[in-house]
C-alpha cells in the first residue's frame, strides 16, 4: 500500500490578506440516493454522528460533517484512514436501498483560508459568483460553484475561516488562484464593516 | 448577464455557473418515427425574438437541469421549473401572460385561452 498524500503536501501561503494552505489529508465518501429516505438518512447519522444537512447547508459533529451537494447528492467529510470504513458502513446498512456510496478522498484537495472574516470572505468572493456578505452566508451553509474556471465548493466551520473543496488534478491552480486573490495590496474591503 | 433560479439548490445562479441546453420542450423522435419527424427534431428549432423556453443545466453547482422561460431580447427571466415536466407549468404561463399578452411559443400559449 502506498503512502496516501494530499495533493500539495501541505503548501501554505503567508504574507497575504489571508493565510491559504493545503488542509493535508481528509476523508470524503459521496453518496447518493433519496435523501428523504429515512434508511439513507440513518445511515448518514451512524455512519458520521451528524443530522442530514438542508438545502445547501453542512452539518458537523466532531471530525466529522455531512454537506448537500445536490438534491440526491451529500458528502461525508471525516479522518481520511476512516473514509473506507465509512464507506463499507454505508454499504451496508443499504442494503437494499436504491444508493451510491464512493469513497473520493483521493480524487479531491481541501484547502483552507484562514485570517480576518472580511478577508477570508473577499478573496473567495474574487472568484466564485456567489454572495459572500455575512447576511448571506456564514457558518452552517455550503457552496457549489466556480472558482474562477473550475468547479470548487467551500464553508465557514467558523467566521474567520474558509475551507475550500476542489478536485485534485486543479489543486495547484486552485491553490494560486487563492494566493493570487489574497495577494499584499489586493484588499478591496468590501465586506469590511 | 444572465442571473436564473435554480429550482434544486435554490440559488440565484449567475449565468457562469449555468450551461444552456438548447430549446426545452422537445419531442424525441427515434426509432420508427418517419423521417420527416426525425429532421424536424433534430433541426427544426424555434429561434423567436421574444419569450421563449430553454433548457438549462446547473453545471458549476448541484448539476441538475432545469427549465428557463425567458425574453430573448430583453433578458427578462419569466420564472424557472423543474426539468420534470414535458410542458411548461400554469404558473409560468401566467407569468409570461402578465408580461406579454397574447404571446404563444409553439403550441403554448395563455393558459386563460
Amino acid at each position: 500500500m502506498s503512502e496516501a498524500a494530499s495533493a500539495l503536501s501541505g503548501a501554505a501561503y503567508e504574507g497575504g490578506l489571508v493565510r491559504v494552505a493545503d488542509a493535508g489529508l481528509q476523508g470524503m465518501v459521496t453518496l447518493r440516493g433519496d435523501l428523504e429516505a429515512e434508511a439513507i438518512r440513518a445511515a448518514v447519522r451512524e455512519a458520521s454522528g451528524c443530522d442530514m444537512p438542508g438545502q445547501r447547508a453542512i452539518t458537523a459533529e466532531g471530525d466529522a460533517a455531512v454537506a448537500w451537494m445536490a438534491p440526491d447528492e451529500v458528502l461525508i467529510l471525516g479522518p481520511h484512514a476512516r473514509a473506507g470504513d465509512t464507506c463499507a458502513a454505508l454499504e451496508a446498512a443499504l442494503q437494499g436501498q436504491h444508493h451510491l456510496a464512493v469513497n473520493v478522498s483521493d480524487a479531491r484537495a481541501l484547502f483552507t483560508v484562514t485570517g480576518e472574516d472580511a478577508a477570508v470572505r473577499e478573496v473567495l468572493a474574487k472568484l466564485a459568483p456567489v454572495d459572500l456578505s455575512p447576511g448571506a452566508f456564514g457558518p452552517g451553509d455550503f457552496r457549489r460553484s466556480r472558482l474562477a474556471q473550475v468547479p470548487g465548493a467551500f464553508w465557514m466551520p467558523q467566521a474567520g475561516v474558509m475551507r475550500v473543496i476542489c478536485f485534485r488534478s486543479v489543486a495547484q491552480y486552485v491553490f494560486d488562484l487563492l494566493c493570487t486573490s489574497a495577494a499584499p495590496g489586493s484588499r478591496v474591503g468590501y465586506f469590511e464593516a | 448577464m444572465l442571473i436564473l433560479h435554480c429550482p434544486y439548490c435554490g440559488v440565484m445562479a449567475d449565468e457562469t455557473e449555468l450551461h444552456g441546453g438548447g430549446e426545452a420542450h422537445l419531442t424525441r423522435h427515434g426509432p420508427g418515427s418517419s423521417d420527416e419527424d426525425f429532421h424536424d427534431y433534430l433541426f427544426a428549432k424555434e429561434n423567436p425574438r421574444g419569450v421563449h423556453f430553454e433548457r438549462w443545466r446547473h453545471v458549476q453547482g448541484c448539476g441538475k437541469w432545469f427549465h428557463a422561460a425567458r425574453d430573448t431580447a430583453t433578458l427578462e427571466v419569466f420564472g424557472t421549473y423543474p426539468a420534470q415536466t414535458t410542458e411548461p407549468p400554469k404558473a409560468i404561463r401566467k407569468a409570461i401572460t402578465a408580461k406579454r399578452p397574447g404571446w404563444t411559443w409553439r403550441g403554448f400559449s395563455d393558459p386563460a385561452k
